[in-house]
């Protein structure tokens, strides 16, 4: 294994007619990867506030997400419950365990069964936090860990999103500096989603269809008020 | 995959003659182009981005051994396990041992062009492991065991009736007899069937669109959801990546990821764009428990040391393919190899030899479109130059060509016979094909069936350049 290595490295270093260590182009090299830079952040990226919530939303619903807006958690539920109904599905959730949504009233509403947990193929509807919103293409990203199963963001038929609205930020860049801030330089969570709508093929004669093998409908729930959770800046 | 690019010419000329696919690509060239219009023109820095996204690869290009190994080392931190392979055979070997080791019998795969550079679905189904393509034009095709015929659009040759043919002979639990017309009522069939595939695999195989050394990440985009069911489902995950995938930062895959779908799709951005690090972690409820990813060489050092370099600043969009009149004639299989298109010319020749393919590159008009919509501005018509003159140089060329250069280079040496052949030539079809009832197109003309068969000829204006230039003085007008 470690000849193929060599033998791999050995060849590229001949292409490229190194001859010494390239001390010169290492040190370009490690710069760049120290002190990572933005490379050319378009204009509709650059929204903020108010802006960067309408360009959010109008960018999410034009690739076939649906918004609603709520003013606390407290409203959730019966937001839900109304969605589902709405939908003629079951009123039954998994949800995320994620501490950011331990505040939401479910007992409101009786009916709705709540489970916590991954998602398994029987679930039919998820619902999860969101680490932040992407103004520039309706973006939501969502980061995996013991509170947030990636299973829950594919599996399920439905997926509800909750969003605190000042989790918005205009760019990718900017998540990537959150995420920065949040776990250090270079530091991963093991998986990084963006999900842009819900899933979708045109596989078939070229015609769009919603829901191949992830959801099939993506509802995001924005959130006013300040979130709870330390990684917002 | 077996290459049948040695026979392009009756590759070329069976697709003219199939109705099907004629009629399943005149529906392609409506669609691609105009998405891509529109979202370029969404995107007023469009072509500062193309700028940023191309300094980017070739940055690291030039840097490549540097970031692989720094990926390397941040992907093993992270608890990947990297293989560095050579060539084809070493890639499907490790492939193999993985699958052995972790007791794999059903493989779910993600749509890999790597993976069909190096057949891994014929070599393990030989070895008795059942891989399963997911991406569902991926998988209508490994039914129809039919290769892709474009890289993001693997199934675009193929109407509903042949997809629903395909389901119906072997989707056996479902009754015969059920309706099939309606694209959405096979979309859910598939996923019902697929579903279950990817609870049943012990292990998942995707390609990779980008590696990012800074954090030894993989970067995976897909519109179907499947790439990451692939990643997430099954115990053990595999990703085959070729080496020049490796960009320096996030930043850098983000400015990718702004030209990539728009080049592609004509979409802003895929639905999902996954970056992976890792296998599962402390607390952790899902995730697989190990990942491997493999560095796959199989021709691309040798590229990196000749004329064709820049061709590895390939992201694989799909949009050299898109905007060729070629490919809008014969579609993708007529290629013979893996890949298609300009990009497909360009890199078929450097990966199978020119030998094998070196007809491809002549599969071009050089109307020069390909490097117009190229989000990384590949010279791909300087390539496919280069690569006819190596094919002529080795005494490949087809004879036509050879005695056609021939006669061309004894007329050219003898500048008033030139003049005269030519003012003959030009002016004779000139006038004939101005008679009325040409209306300045030919039809048919005797030995030019090749291209009048399929399409007409444009009249000549009558005149040579010759002539031209000396009635208006030899001055620009």
């Amino acid at each position: 294994m470690s000849d193929a290595r060599e033998t791999i490295l050995g060849s590229i270093r001949r292409a490229l007619d190194r001859r010494e260590p390239a001390d010169v182009a290492a040190a370009a090299v490690a710069a760049r990867l120290t002190n990572p830079k933005a490379n050319v952040i378009p204009e509709r990226g650059r929204s903020q506030g108010t802006d960067a919530l309408e360009r959010f939303v109008f960018e999410a619903e034009r690739v076939n997400a649906t918004t609603e807006r709520v003013a606390d958690l407290a409203s959730v539920p019966e937001r839900v419950r109304a969605y589902l109904q709405a939908a003629n599905l079951p009123a039954v959730v998994k949800v995320a365990p994620d501490p950011d949504l331990a505040a939401i009233p479910w007992d409101r509403e009786p009916l709705l069964q709540i489970a916590t947990g991954k998602a398994d193929d029987h679930d039919a509807v998820s619902l999860t936090g969101s680490f932040a919103g992407v103004a520039e293409s309706g973006t939501l990203v969502l980061l995996s860990g013991p509170e947030s199963p990636t299973t829950l963001n594919f599996l399920p038929d439905y997926h509800v999103a909750i969003l605190f609205v000042d989790r918005i930020v205009g760019s990718y860049e900017d998540t990537w500096a959150r995420l920065r801030a949040r776990a250090g330089a270079g530091v991963m969570p093991r998986v990084v989603n963006w999900i842009t709508g819900p899933s979708r093929t045109a596989d078939i004669e070229q015609t769009l269809l919603l829901g191949a093998h992830g959801p099939r409908r993506l509802h995001i729930i924005l959130v006013d008020g300040a979130s709870s959770s330390a990684e917002t800046s | 995959m077996d290459s049948t690019a040695h026979s392009f010419v009756d590759n070329a000329h069976r697709a003219l003659h199939d109705a099907k696919l004629q009629h399943s690509l005149g529906r392609f060239k409506e669609g691609f182009p105009v998405k891509r219009r529109a979202a370029v023109d969404r995107m007023p820095e469009f072509d500062a981005l193309r700028e940023a996204a191309r300094e980017i690869k070739d940055h690291a290009i030039a840097n490549l051994d540097l970031y692989l190994e720094r990926f390397t080392e941040r992907a093993e931190a992270n608890g990947t396990r990297v293989h560095w392979c050579t060539d084809a055979e070493a890639a499907r070997q490790r492939v193999l041992e993985i699958c052995r080791d972790s007791g794999a019998r059903t493989v779910a795969k993600g749509k890999s062009m790597i993976g069909e550079e190096i057949g891994i679905n014929e070599f393990l189904e030989a070895e008795g492991i059942r891989p399963v393509e997911t991406d569902l034009g991926e998988y209508i095709i490994q039914l129809r065991h039919e290769p892709p015929s474009h890289i993001i659009a693997p199934a675009v040759h193929l109407s509903k009736d042949q997809v629903a043919d395909a389901f119906r002979s072997h989707h056996r639990d479902y009754p015969e007899t059920r309706p099939l017309e309606e694209p959405e009522v096979m979309l859910a069939e598939a996923r019902a069937v697929l579903r279950q595939e990817f609870l049943a695999a012990e292990l998942g195989i995707t390609g990779a669109n980008m590696l990012v050394a800074e954090t030894g990440s993989v970067v995976l985009v897909t519109n179907e959801g499947n790439g990451d069911l692939t990643q997430t489902l099954p115990r053990v995950q595999i990703v085959i990546a070729s080496l020049e995938k490796v960009v320096p930062t996030l930043e850098d895959a983000t400015t990718i990821l702004r030209v990539l779908a728009r080049s592609a799709t004509g979409q802003d951005l895929s639905v999902y764009t996954t970056f992976t690090t890792g296998p599962r972690r402390g607390g952790d409820l899902d995730g697989p428990s190990e990942v491997h990813v493999l560095l796959l060489d199989n021709g691309r050092t040798e590229m990196l040391g000749n004329e064709f370099r820049e061709m590895l600043r390939c992201i694989r969009c799909g949009a050299c393919i898109n905007h060729c009149p070629i490919y809008a004639a014969i579609g993708g299989h007529a290629y013979g190899w893996v890949y298609s298109g300009p990009m497909g010319a360009v890199l078929i020749p450097n990966l199978i030899g020119i030998e094998e393919a070196g007809n491809l590159p002549n599969a071009s008009t050089l109307c020069g479109r390909c490097e117009e919509v190229c989000p990384m501005q590949i010279p791909l018509p300087r390539m496919l130059r280069q690569l006819r003159d190596r094919q002529y140089r080795a005494r490949n060329s087809p004879a036509a060509v050879r005695y056609g250069l021939s006669g061309w280079a004894f007329l050219a040496r003898r500048p008033a016979l030139y003049r005269l052949a030519m003012s003959l030539g030009v002016g004779g079809l000139g006038r004939i094909g101005r008679l009325k009832r040409n209306g300045g197109r030919f039809r048919r003309l005797p030995f030019a069936d090749g291209w009048t068969g399929t399409r007409d000829l444009p009249a000549p204006a009558g005149k040579t350049f010759q002539q031209m230039w000396s009635e208006r003085g030899g001055r620009r007008q």
